[in-house]
Formats: structure tokens, sequence, C-alpha cells
């Protein structure tokens, strides 16, 4: 404890970092919990609708979604494994075909999205609420907002890679001082994780 | 350590010249302790204006009728009250402003875990605030559903609701990370040889809050986003028309509303944890009771949230269950003020401005809190469930406890935060008015409740008018004892008396560094030895 801590430059703690992810990652977790009750509790109570509704969305879709983002976890986790071999390049390619795989995951979800609503389906649209039932309503509105808000994390845990992706290049992060790239890693570990949950809820069950 | 400026351990925080000047010293300061004064000014600010919307609802209320305004702007004001009362000042007040200021030194470090998190977190809160203020600003209409967003009303009224549904997201959000960032800060950073039981108990009490603010601000956060899409495109979640269901929003709303009145108290009753035995002079009585107390709250609050949703619609055992987890929750708070009461005994008291503002606490507190057994029963509750005995309970719990444990807080810390003492003559006649006037304010709406006057209308009727009057005049008095205390703290922060290290003798960590305390805080780390600990008198 003998080293001083100074303003200009603060100490380097990868114990505090890394409990301040994981306690981020827990918050997180309760939010994305909530919608997941919401979901449960009117599955229960419409459920021949919610298996109509689910029956409609593109299974093929969601399933390479799946697989890009499990890769994509891969990646990202071989990427720390680099860098603590102190190869950077690796690194970096590994963080860019991150990114890429992030990417191709919201350019999927963009058709998806596309398709529904040239068949007049979204949130609160005239044929939704004219000619569909409650139950299928329900499916739908939470369908985009569960998708739409696990799309918003992708985002920002693209942004948080690219971040990452620039202090390795400068060298910043390095061997000596992996904490910013781990953390990058277990957010997105939290975000495909939860795509895992929604994929089955929302495609699989019937 | 630079030696260009060998003198840096000397300069007070409020001195210190860092890398910027003027004001982007302050708004660009990463130092805790600047931090948390830019926090209590912003709150300052907003309290007062919630303050002027209550004088003017109680005004309103001196008779029957309309007198100075219409149902929309009472219910106007009530919900903008509400919001800035509840979202930009109880929850996050003690830990933003003192947590901040001296959590840090009380464990012995030289700021938080995350510095630039921390100065973030101000410009998050910043940032909700001034949403919930254009809510009222700018569109057509000020939000008129009250601080609950009750659905579905939240989403067919037609007044600018948007920005402060998004306000209310964005200061939960400053909420989480301030906890996360003390959470980290108590376990990492700790001084050498301060185990966790001998951690002062106001940083136990943070400690605690923080994990209230982790664990249910989420579930708030979402549905407050759920509620704001409702409006903007009809998801259908909340809508009975579109097969929602509101009293769903009701749970999601409560499972965090609880607890965050917890968030509120538990700060306020660590503050009151360090005052009491540092004007007794006296170790605190029960330790760990207090902690394992503190815990104990923070638990069982999350079960309880039923007892907001009596008459809403739920099953007997529901009922039953919520009633009886609500009577267990009131046992920790019991225990606590056991052992405030037990430290004075046979004390050294000194009975200086602080302790006044703690022993009311302990006096509207325990008022409050017994209001809360009659809420929490289920038969009295339906019988006073919405009515102006609901308003009186939690006016004494949050601003008799919240607001009392908040004035005491400052009148305690201030020597050490500015380095100057106030005028101790002004600030117990202010005291005395404030108490007074709270006394007189809110003690006749628990007998305007029981006799069936509800909450949230600007009218009533003309038997109730006898004990409303004099509950309006209790606001003024009460509102010029506000004006005493805050001009005297104002004034005497430039010209107050010179404040000693140590002026009431308090044996936590703060009192062992300069008043005001340099920007470092230590110039080494403290080590705590075996005999040490924060309340060895
Ligand atoms: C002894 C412990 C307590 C008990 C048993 C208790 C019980 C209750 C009950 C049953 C209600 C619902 C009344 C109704 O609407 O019908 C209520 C409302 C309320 N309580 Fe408490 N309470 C306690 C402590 C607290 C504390 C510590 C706070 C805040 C720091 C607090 C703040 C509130 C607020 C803000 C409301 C009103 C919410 C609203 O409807 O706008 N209470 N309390
Ligand atoms: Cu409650």
């Amino acid at each position: 404890m003998e080293n001083v801590t100074q303003h200009s430059e603060p100490h380097y703690d990868p114990e505090a970092s890394k409990l301040g992810m994981w306690l981020f990652i827990f918050t997180e977790l309760l939010l994305f919990g909530g919608l997941f009750i919401v979901y449960s509790i009117y599955r229960f109570l419409n459920p021949v609708a919610f298996q109509l509704a689910g029956e409609e969305l593109n299974v093929v879709i969601g399933a390479i979604n799946t697989i890009i983002l499990l890769v994509s976890s891969m990646t990202i986790a071989m990427s720390t494994t680099a860098l603590q071999q102190k190869n950077k390049k690796l690194t970096l390619f590994l963080l860019i075909v991150t990114v890429v795989l992030a990417l191709v995951f919201l350019v999927n979800k963009y058709f998806e999205w596309g398709t529904k609503f040239h068949h007049g389906i979204w949130p609160g649209s005239p044929h939704l609420i004219n000619d569909m039932s409650k139950g299928e309503i329900l499916f739908f509105g939470l369908y985009f907002v569960m998708t739409g808000l696990h799309a918003l994390h992708i985002i920002i845990g693209m942004i948080f890679i690219l971040v990452a992706l620039k202090r390795v290049q400068k060298g910043t992060v390095n061997a000596d001082r992996p904490s910013l790239l781990e953390n990058a890693g277990l957010y997105w570990h939290l975000v495909d994780l939860i795509w895992i949950f929604l994929f089955p809820l929302f495609y699989l069950i019937h | 350590m630079q030696t260009a400026v060998p003198i840096l351990h000397e300069v007070s925080y409020l001195e210190y010249k860092g890398k910027y000047k003027g004001l982007f010293s302050w708004i660009l300061s990463t130092d805790h302790k600047r931090i948390g004064l830019m926090y209590m000014y912003a709150m300052m600010t907003f309290f007062l204006i919630g303050v002027m919307l209550g004088l003017a609802m109680k005004l309103e209320l001196i008779a029957p009728g309309r007198t100075i305004m219409g149902p929309q702007t009472y219910n106007a004001l009530f919900t903008v009250h509400g919001v800035i009362m509840i979202f930009m000042i109880v929850i996050p007040g003690l830990p933003a402003v003192f947590g901040n200021f001296m959590l840090p030194i009380m464990i012995g470090a030289k700021d938080v875990a995350f510095p630039k998190l921390n100065l973030l977190s101000w410009y998050i809160y910043m940032t909700g605030s001034i949403l919930v203020i254009c809510s009222v600003l700018f569109g057509n209409g000020i939000p008129d559903t009250g601080w609950t967003f009750y659905a579905p009303y939240s989403f067919k009224t037609g007044t600018n609701l948007l920005p402060a549904i998004f306000g209310a997201f964005v200061l939960g959000f400053a909420s989480i990370l301030t906890g996360l960032n003390f959470i980290v800060t108590i376990h990492r950073m700790r001084c050498p040889g301060m185990t966790w039981l001998k951690m002062p108990l106001f940083a136990w009490s943070l400690y605690g809050t923080a994990w209230i603010q982790l664990l249910a601000t989420p579930v708030v956060g979402i549905t407050l986003v759920l509620v704001a899409l409702e409006r903007i495109f009809g998801i259908g979640v909340f809508d009975p028309a579109l097969g929602g269901d509101p009293v769903l929003y009701q749970h999601l709303f409560w499972i965090y509303s609880h607890p965050a009145v917890y968030v509120m108290i538990l700060p306020a009753m660590g503050a009151i944890s360090e005052i009491i035995p540092t004007f007794s002079q006296k170790h605190i009585f029960g330790y760990k009771a207090i902690v394992a107390s503190t815990i104990a709250i923070a638990f069982v609050g999350y079960f309880v949230w039923g007892h907001h949703m009596f008459t809403s619609g739920m099953s007997g055992t529901a009922q039953y269950t919520f009633s009886i987890l609500t009577f267990i929750v009131a046992i920790p708070s019991a225990i606590k003020v056991f052992n405030w009461i037990s430290t004075m005994h046979k004390g050294s008291i000194n009975p200086d401005i602080p302790f006044l503002w703690a022993i009311s606490f302990i006096f509207v507190f325990m008022i409050g809190g017994f209001s809360g057994l009659v809420l929490g029963a289920l038969a009295t509750n339906v019988y006073v469930h919405d009515t102006a005995f609901v308003v009186a309970h939690f006016h004494f719990i949050v601003f008799g406890g919240v607001g009392f444990a908040f004035f005491g807080a400052i009148h305690y810390w201030y020597p050490k935060m500015f380095g100057r003492m106030y005028d101790k003559a002004w600030a117990k006649i202010g005291w005395a008015f404030f108490f007074v006037g709270f006394l007189t304010l809110y003690s006749p709406m628990f007998y305007l409740g029981m006799m069936g006057m509800p909450r949230r209308y600007y009218d009533y009727l003309p038997e109730f008018h006898a004990a409303n009057i004099l509950s309006t005049l209790g606001s003024w008095v009460m509102a010029f004892g506000l004006l005493i205390i805050i001009i005297n703290l104002f004034r005497s922060a430039k010209n107050g008396a010179i404040a000693p290290m140590n002026p009431w003798n308090g044996k936590t960590l703060e009192w062992t560094v300069p008043s005001p305390p340099p920007t470092e805080n230590f110039e080494d780390i403290p080590v705590y030895g075996e005999k040490d600990g924060p309340y060895e008198y």
C-alpha cells in the first residue's frame, strides 16, 4: 500500500476494473430480466397466440445470427489470448473480425425487421392492431422491443471493442495492462448470452 | 510526486490549482470532494424549486374550492414536485453529496475507485435533471400523472411526459454508476488494517445502499422505457386495449420504488449513526447489530412492494404475505433506533446543532415508521390508502427522515468541507422554526386522511377547512426556518470563523485531516492498528 496515488496519474487496479465491469454486467442482466418477466407473464396468459406469432419469424436467419454471435465471442476471447502472447497483429486482426461479425449480425437484423415491416407488422401498425389477436400484438410488441434493445447493445459493444482496438494499436492496452480489452470481451459475452436466451424464446418454442 | 509542486499536500482542495482555471477547475475536476460539492449546489437549487412548488400547493389548499389555481395546474404541481424531490433529490441525495465527499476520506483513501466515472455520473445526473425541467418548459402541457407515472394514464395524457420519463431513466443511470463506484471503492480501497467490521457505519450504509441501487434501478429503468415506447409506438404491454396489463406496470414500478425508499433512508441512518456517537462521546452501541440491520433492510426491502398495491387487485394470499413482510421490515429500523438511544445512555452529551438534528430525526422517523405500520396492516390500509394520511406518512419519513438527516449531516461535516464554522445561534433558531413548522405542516394530514380527505386533489370538503389552514400556516413557518438555515450556511462559507481540524472530537478518519482537506486527502495513507476503530472514545 506504499504506492502513492495521484490525481495526475491514476493508479492501475485491474481487480477494481474487473469488479466494476461485473457489477455493470449484473445491472444489464437485470434490465433484460425485467423484460423476460414481462415476456413470461404474457406467454403464460396467451400461449396459443404466442405460438402462432412465433411461427412467423424466420428461424434460418435467427440461427445464422446465433452462430455469428457465438463465433464472434470466440474471436474476441482469442484476441485476449493473443494479447497475452504479445502478438499484437493477431490481436488486432481478431478484433476486426469480431467487429465485422457484429456488423453482419446487424445487417441480418435489418433485413429481418425489413421483411416484417413489408408485411405490415411494426409496433402499433394498423395491420397488427386491426387484424391480429391481443396475444399476437403483445408478441410482436415484445419482439421489437427486446431484439431492438439487444441490437442497441450490439452497437454499444461494437463501440467498446473499437475503443479497445484503438488502444491496442496505440499500445496503451498491452500484455501488462489488458483490462480494457478483457472488459470489452466480458461485455461482448454478455451481449451474446442475452441473444442465446432471446433466440429460443422468440424463434424456437412452439 | 512531482517536485515542481512540493507544497501540493498543503493546499486545500478548495484552493488547489489544477490544469484548469475558474469554472472549469470544478466542472472538469475528478476530485471526489469537488464533485460532492457540485452535486450539493445542483441539488440545493432543485430543492428550492421543489419547495416553492410545495408551498404553492399548500397555498391552494388553504381554503376549499379554487384559491390560486385550477385542477390542471395543481396536478402538474404535484407531479413536478414529486419527480424533482424523489428522483433528483432524495434518491441521489446523501450518497451523491456526503458519500462522494466523505466516503474516500472515511476509509482512508485518496479518491473513489473510478474518479472519471464519478465525474461522468455528475454529468449524467445533470442531463437527467435538465430533461425533467425541459418537460416543464416545453411542449403542450406540464406532466400531470404524479411521480409514479401509472399506466394507462401515462400514455394517454396529452402533456409533455416523455422528457420527464426519459429524465427519470437517465437519473437512474447516474445512480447505478455511483453505486457501482462505491462498491468497488469499499472493496478495494479501505486503508490497511480497516477490516469490514472496523468500517464507519456511514460507509456501511453507503455499501448497502449501493447494492440496492445496482439491483433495483435497472428494473425501473426498463419499465420506464416500456412506458415511453408505449407512448410513442403503442407496443401494448401496459395497454389493456391491446392486451397489456396496467397492474403489471404497478408491480414493476414498486419492485424498484419500494427498495428505492431504502436507498433514501439507509444513508440517512448512516449519517445519524455517525453523529450520535460523536455527540455522546461514546462508542456506538451495538455496532454489529446496526451493520446487520442495514443488510437486513437492504434484503427484506425487496419483498414488500405489494403494500403499495393492496387496493389494485391482488389475491388474498399475496396481500397477507406482503402485509406480514411489511411488518418484518420495520424490525431492523427499530433495532437502529434502540441502538442510537442506548448510545446516548450515560454518554456525555454535547447538545450542539448536529445533535439536535439527529434527535429530531429519531422523533419524526419514529412517527413515520409507526404510521407505516398502520399502512402495512391490511384493514387500515384499505381505509387510508390514497388519502392525506399516506402523504403525511411519507413526508415524515422522506422529508422528516432523509431531510433532517441531510441537514444534520451538513451541519456536522460543514466545518470539514469548508474549513469554516457557521453561526451556531442562527443555526439553532433555523432548526427550531423548521422543526415546529414541519410538525405543524404534516401532523394535521394524518388526521385529515383518517377523516377521509383524498390526496392529489386541489379541492376538499368544507369540514376539512380548519386542519388545512393549520397545515398551510405550518408550511410558512417551515419555509422561514429553511430560509434562515440556508442563508446562514451560505454566508458562513465565506465569513464564518475558521474551523479547527476536529471541532466535535470525532474519531473517524475525516477528522484526522485538515479542514478543508487537501486534494489528496492524506499525505500518507493511514494504517489502522489492532486497537484502532471508528468509535474508540
Ligand atoms: C417502518 C417502515 C415502513 C413501513 C411499514 C411503510 C409502509 C408503507 C405503506 C404500506 C405504504 C403504502 C400506502 C398506500 O399507498 O396505501 C407506504 C407508502 C410510502 N412510503 Fe412507506 N413504509 C415504511 C418506511 C418508509 C421509508 C423508510 C420511506 C422512505 C424513505 C417510505 C416512503 C414511502 C413513500 C414515498 C410512500 C408513498 C408512495 C406513493 O404512493 O406515492 N416509507 N409506506
Ligand atoms: Cu413501500
